[in-house]
């Protein structure tokens, strides 16, 4: 695929540094935080600049090179694993904060800033970024846009893609497109801003982004409902957002989640209790904070939970928040493969959804840990198995299978943060039809027209309904 | 498409090199399989922070590990150099959520690289005549101090450096031997004998493990620790027969041999008693608090180890736990007239493997928090390894040097007069640090103990304070602030 002269020019558009072909480099870009899905890309290429981008984007497009852009390599989806070989284009040597606008409350940055970092120069500026992810210590900003990252924040501030408002990227011929601006209304045409966040790479590759921030709340409140039934913590979801209250953060941990949270963090959460919601409400009116969280608590209770805690500190706070934000990595201490899934419903269905999940772990004999954003409806069942099993990956096939399809009867959707990647491009059509299907592929059409951004996801080569983990 | 770009990483192919097949018989596949490739290892990596590269952090080196051990790839020339290029501070394993044990895969890795290794001549000679000839033996370690004693001490030093003799040495070395610290020919049993008995009755009875290069280039560090911990209550035996600890071997691929020196400490201790075993270098420490991993397949010495490694402690640790130390407190602010002493800045860089093995992070700071007079100021980044690492600045000076001068950005930023750390490989990295720094006239680099020591041994009526030259008194230390006088 690469052949001598590709390679020589490739190293004449990047120089001689940042291109590499070796075992060790493709290794290293062979896979990303998918559990089970590894594929050798034919190089590598680390570009400094949008007009390098452009050159390579260029020259693979004559030649049919798949080009797969990554970030921190932390996808959850299978997205940044290079399916048909090709070209993994490392965004990380353009990492720049631009500029962190305050009259206008914008920043605009280069892809491969990291997410945290981010974070930390926007919160100096008593400014806010609330989209979140659990990766940010180590995801970019690029991948989350392409990916349309997510977050604990979501049920109140939203996600990554309303807070995208301009960006510039190259397309597959060369093309530099800019879109939006610092601008909050913008109606000139489509909305190509949009259709690019959530694009998982298969339309364009992102080299500047400009993103709206906010004045940061200076006040926060955190607590702890405890409850010894599944379906009270959840029923306590749609009564606190149906009382009309919109917490920051309503997360839900189910027991088992709990166990090995708390075996990682020792910071004291209740072992004896069936789940546990943490929720935070934040805001600038101290008063106003604290009427809420009464309101919460008082919901709680009528909700029969068992305990409602509420955080003394700011440091006991913050141990909470951590505490959720490891649950997926902790749980990778009970076996050697974790499965975090990403089955999303409207909030008011999730003591059904969790009912279903349990249920559906039981008929195949599978471990599996829920918990997730349960103010968006957003659920991480997530499966602790060994891949070195095949029987037992292929009933976790099945029952995940199962949850997706419990999922989208109960009025949901088969992913709410991860994207459709690979892992789950089979179950795309259930979600959106035949037609939906046929417009999306127009679209990928009229911007790759060649199919080298990313082949391979989003769209399944044919249709088949299973979580593709054993291949 | 290119259709043998698809991996199938759970089927194990039969052909590959002798290291491969090596590699497969030798390296934990469940470890290797824990890795859920999250990422979380990446920000905490001093290496993937200089390069930026995945192959340089930890989930890059273990995808290649893991590809070597399912016939993916070959353990060529830039694998070996990629292992080589890890600091093995283990800064990775205290973030990583899935508890992955980095540090024995690598361990693992080196050992089957260093079976088949082709080294330079000059790395050869210098592992061979460190590992196998010099840190085993007491004795010739000893004559090693002697030698350098004389040399430090008789002018050859100075007629060297000016001959221009060292320009034939690479720029590291030239540096490491301006700050290289006052050998001694005698090391801490000459000085105190086996048994320094407690101050007052004994709460226990501790052995003072001396290390190798410990006691020859900081000898005074090691008679500091004696009396520190004597002066905190505990009865200190320094058994005669213990010797090296091996870490340097066990980093570099010399398991075997690592083996060896380790049964040969556990007898030692074993005999002597004790009811801790204390150590005052991170990366001793952190090798001793690991013996029974090291063991762990040795059918004799497997109990006997696991006895040794749940009582070994860093010297902090043993003095918040067990030790006295408001006593101690209290009389340095007796013997001490207070006042009319300027509030004297110091910092600390973390021994990585006092950090991120031993898990003893919070007891040095605990400690220095407790000396009076003393101003405490956190240096950013000091979780983060400074460059030494064993003999890596040796090996990897370009590397080292980068990390080394990194972390002297922040550590300027703290204005410290002193720079205190808890091993030996840090402190002469430290030195060599504010040497390129050309902060000599402005800052110490200074071993923990010796600072606590000279802070709360008790001060005889009327003597003025004795000045706080560090462990060995280089051209940086005799120029260092006295500003306590």
């Amino acid at each position: 695929m690469l052949d001598d002269n590709i390679r020589r020019e490739l190293r004449g558009i990047v120089g001689e540094a940042h291109f590499k072909d070796d075992m060790e480099a493709r290794v290293t870009h062979s896979y990303d935080a998918t559990p089970m899905l590894q594929t050798l890309p034919d190089g590598v290429v680390y570009p400094g600049s949008k007009e390098e981008v452009a050159a390579v984007l260029k020259l693979a497009n004559a030649n049919r090179i798949p080009i797969v852009g990554r970030g921190a390599g932390s996808n959850l989806c299978g997205g940044t694993v290079p399916l048909e070989g090709g070209l993994v284009m490392v965004m990380n040597r353009m990492n720049r904060l631009l500029e962190i606008d305050t009259d206008n409350l914008t920043a605009t940055f280069q892809p491969g800033l990291n997410t945290k970092e981010f974070h930390l120069a926007v919160e100096r500026l008593g400014l806010f970024y609330p989209p979140d992810p659990s990766s940010m210590v180590i995801s970019t900003l690029g991948g989350n846009i392409m990916e349309c990252a997510g977050g604990l924040r979501g049920l109140k501030y939203g996600t990554t893609k309303d807070y995208v408002i301009g960006l510039e990227f190259v397309l597959p011929n060369g093309d530099i497109v800019r879109t939006g601006g610092k601008l909050y209304k913008d109606v000139a045409g489509y909305d190509l801003t949009k259709l690019l966040v959530g694009s998982e790479g298969t339309l364009a590759i992102i080299t500047e982004a400009t993103v709206k921030l906010l004045p940061a709340p200076t006040h926060k409140k955190t607590m702890l409902a405890m409850y010894r039934d599944i379906e009270a913590a959840a029923r306590t979801v749609s009564s606190i957002v149906g009382s009309r209250i919109i917490p920051a953060t309503l997360e839900f941990i189910d027991n088992p989640t709990l166990r090995v949270v708390e075996e990682f963090n020792k910071i004291g959460l209740p072992l004896d209790m069936e789940a546990v919601l943490l929720i935070e409400q934040d805001g600038f009116d101290e008063a106003s904070i604290d009427a809420d969280i009464e309101a919460i608590r008082r919901i709680c209770l009528e909700e029969n939970a068992a305990e409602v805690k509420l955080a003394g500190s700011a440091e006991e706070a913050e141990g909470l928040m951590k505490a959720r934000r490891s649950a997926l990595s902790t749980l990778a201490r009970i076996s050697p493969t974790t499965i975090l899934e990403d089955a999303t419903v409207p909030r008011s269905k999730i003591a059904e959804m969790v009912q279903e999940i349990n249920r559906i772990a039981l008929k195949y004999g599978v471990h599996i840990c829920t918990f997730g954003h349960a103010g968006d409806g957003n659920l991480h069942p997530t499966c602790t198995t060994d891949a070195r099993n095949p029987e037992e990956i292929h009933r976790v096939e099945q029952a995940f299978e199962e949850i997706f399809e419990a999922a989208i009867r109960l009025g949901g959707t088969i992913t709410g943060e991860h994207g459709v990647g690979s892992v789950k491009s089979p179950f795309l059509e259930w979600k959106v039809g035949a037609e939906g299907i046929a417009i999306m592929k127009a679209v990928k059409q009229a911007f790759d027209p060649n199919n080298i951004m990313n082949p391979g996801k989003i769209f399944a080569k044919e249709s088949r309904k299973r979580v593709v983990l054993q291949r | 498409m290119s259709g043998n770009t698809s991996i199938k990483p759970l089927i194990v192919k039969e052909s590959g090199s002798p290291l491969a097949e090596r590699m497969k018989l030798t390296l934990n596949y469940d470890e290797l399989t824990n890795c859920m490739r999250c990422g979380f290892c990446q920000p905490s990596c001093p290496t993937f922070k200089e390069t930026g590269l995945e192959a340089a952090s930890p989930r890059g080196r273990i995808a290649l590990m893991k590809a070597v051990v399912d016939g993916v790839m070959e353990p060529d020339d830039s694998f070996s150099r990629q292992m080589d290029l890890c600091l093995g501070c283990r800064a990775c394993e205290p973030v990583c959520p899935a508890d992955v044990k980095y540090g024995q895969l690598l361990e693992q890795t080196r050992d089957a690289i260093e079976d088949h290794a082709e080294h330079s001549w000059w790395v050869k000679g210098l592992r061979s005549l460190t590992f196998r000839h010099m840190f085993p033996h007491q004795k010739r370690m000893r004559l090693l101090g002697s030698g350098l004693r004389l040399y430090q001490r008789s002018g050859a030093a100075k007629l060297v450096r000016s001959a221009g003799v060292m320009k034939l040495f690479p720029e590291t070395m030239r540096q490491m031997e301006r700050i290289l610290p006052e050998a001694s020919g005698d090391g801490v049993v000459d000085r105190l004998g086996t048994f320094y008995p407690a101050k007052g009755t004994a709460v226990a009875k501790v052995g003072l493990f001396r290390g190798c290069i410990m006691d020859v280039l900081f000898t005074e560090t090691n008679v500091n620790t004696a009396k520190l911990l004597a002066e905190a209550g505990f009865d200190v035996v320094i058994p005669d027969t213990q010797n090296c600890c091996g870490a340097l071997h066990a980093h570099s691929g010399e398991l075997d041999q690592a083996r060896d020196l380790a049964r040969r400490n556990i007898r030692a201790f074993r005999e002597a008693g004790v009811d801790y075993i204390i150590s005052n270098a991170g990366g001793c420490g952190a090798l001793l608090v690991e013996y029974h991993h090291l063991l762990h397949e040795d059918p004799v010495m497997a109990e006997e180890a696991r006895w040794f490694a749940e009582r070994v402690k860093d010297i902090t640790q043993v003095i918040l736990e067990r030790g006295h130390v408001p006593a101690l407190t209290e009389r340095l602010r007796e013997g001490r007239p207070s006042g009319d002493q300027t509030e004297t800045v110091i910092t600390y860089q973390d021994s990585c493997h006092l950090r991120n093995v031993m898990k003893a992070g919070n007891a040095p700071r605990n400690l220095m928090s407790r000396i009076p007079g003393v101003r405490f100021r956190e240096l950013q980044g000091a979780d983060r390894c400074c460059g030494s690492a064993g003999i890596y600045n040796l090996v990897q000076p370009e590397m080292s040097m980068q990390v080394l001068d990194h972390k002297m950005e922040h550590v300027k930023e703290t204005e410290a007069q002193y720079l205190l750390t808890s091993n030996p490989g840090c402190l002469l990295q430290m030195k060599l640090g504010i040497e390129r720094e050309g902060l000599a006239g402005r800052m110490e680099a200074v071993h923990l103990v010796d600072f606590l020591y000279e802070r709360m041994k008790p001060q005889p009526v009327g003597e003025t304070e004795a000045a706080l030259p560090g462990p060995g008194s280089t051209s940086a230390g005799q120029t260092a602030p006295r500003s306590e006088k």
